[in-house]
């Protein structure tokens, strides 16, 4: 047998443990992303959890500017932190939607008297039904909306400080 | 002390709930239908929950996976077929939602490599034994 063939299976496990190594020292990223990103809002209708605040649905974007479709509960702890820059968006004139994930009606009365409220519309979804036509896998989540009613970015996690310029220029972009 | 440890436990319990809206009835409920029930687990099986990932949504006691379960069993007592909403979640979640993804130009090389194996393998056993022979 030729020679060269000797170092063929060397070089099989260098190739091997190279992928391995590659793998393991990759950083672990567990987020899930939705797949709607760059498509359109898929179509609902969600009706109002607290009076005096209209509920959302698919038929309210389009309308020619962008608007960001925020998904939160009562309940979300990380939901708390993001809340003063959600204010500090729409201080800067972004029009803010709500999608209230398993909640209710007292509860997110007192969730917005605490932290603030930025929203425009609140639309109640007790059974995340919403949540997985967006392909969104948990709260919070924020949803850039372009003014043809596309889906232009997703954020994942509560919105921090850094990301408050991100956002502001995904809405540019968007617009 | 044990006592007070499961003392400790009980009370700790509604710190671990997260929501207080009911859970959907469908997501501990089984359909009425033994042939519909069978098709909705045996999705619920291979999709996988999304805030606790490495469990199947049937497994999971996660609200968000009660609220999965309650939506296949709904769709497919609505008489849709397993593969309609698993292809649903996919369009949305990517192939990464379900523990049976379809092959892919990532995943066709776990399939087919064993194969390749073998057959080096088959060629390296016929060659041998023809030199021995020989």
């Amino acid at each position: 047998m030729r020679r060269w063939l000797l170092w063929l299976p060397l070089v099989a496990f260098v190739a091997l443990a190279a992928v391995a190594v590659h793998g393991l020292y990759r950083p672990n990223d567990l987020t899930v992303r939705s797949r709607l990103v760059g498509k359109p809002l898929p179509d609902f209708a969600l009706p109002p959890l607290i009076e005096g605040r209209p509920g959302v649905s698919q038929a309210d974007f389009a309308t020619g500017a962008p608007r960001l479709l925020n998904i939160f509960a009562s309940w979300c702890v990380p939901c708390i932190a993001e809340a003063p820059h959600l204010l500090r968006l729409k201080a800067a004139g972004v029009p803010i939607d709500a999608v209230a994930i398993r909640d209710t009606a007292p509860a997110v009365r007192d969730f917005l008297a605490r932290h603030g409220d930025p929203y425009a519309r609140i639309g109640d979804d007790p059974r995340s039904a919403v949540q997985f036509a967006l392909g969104s896998s948990g709260v919070p989540e924020t949803f850039v909306i372009d003014g043809q009613g596309r889906i232009a970015m997703q954020h994942v996690g509560p919105i921090n400080e850094a990301d408050v310029p991100r956002i502001l220029q995904a809405l540019e972009d968007a617009r | 002390m044990r006592m007070l440890a499961l003392a400790l436990l009980f009370a700790a319990a509604p710190a671990f709930a997260q929501s207080n809206v009911p859970q959907a009835e469908l997501a501990w409920k089984q359909l009425p239908d033994p042939a519909r029930e069978a098709e909705a687990r045996a999705l619920m099986e291979e999709l996988r929950c999304l805030v606790c990932q490495g469990q199947s949504i049937a497994d999971s006691d996660a609200e968000m996976a009660g609220d999965m379960r309650a939506l296949v069993r709904e769709r497919i007592a609505a008489g849709e077929d397993a593969g309609t909403v698993r292809a649903w979640l996919i369009e949305r979640y990517g192939d990464y939602v379900s523990y049976d993804p379809p092959i892919s130009s990532a995943s066709a090389p776990l399939w087919i490599a064993p194969l390749v194996l073998l057959l080096v393998g088959a060629v390296i056993a016929a060659r041998s034994f023809r030199r021995r022979r020989g």
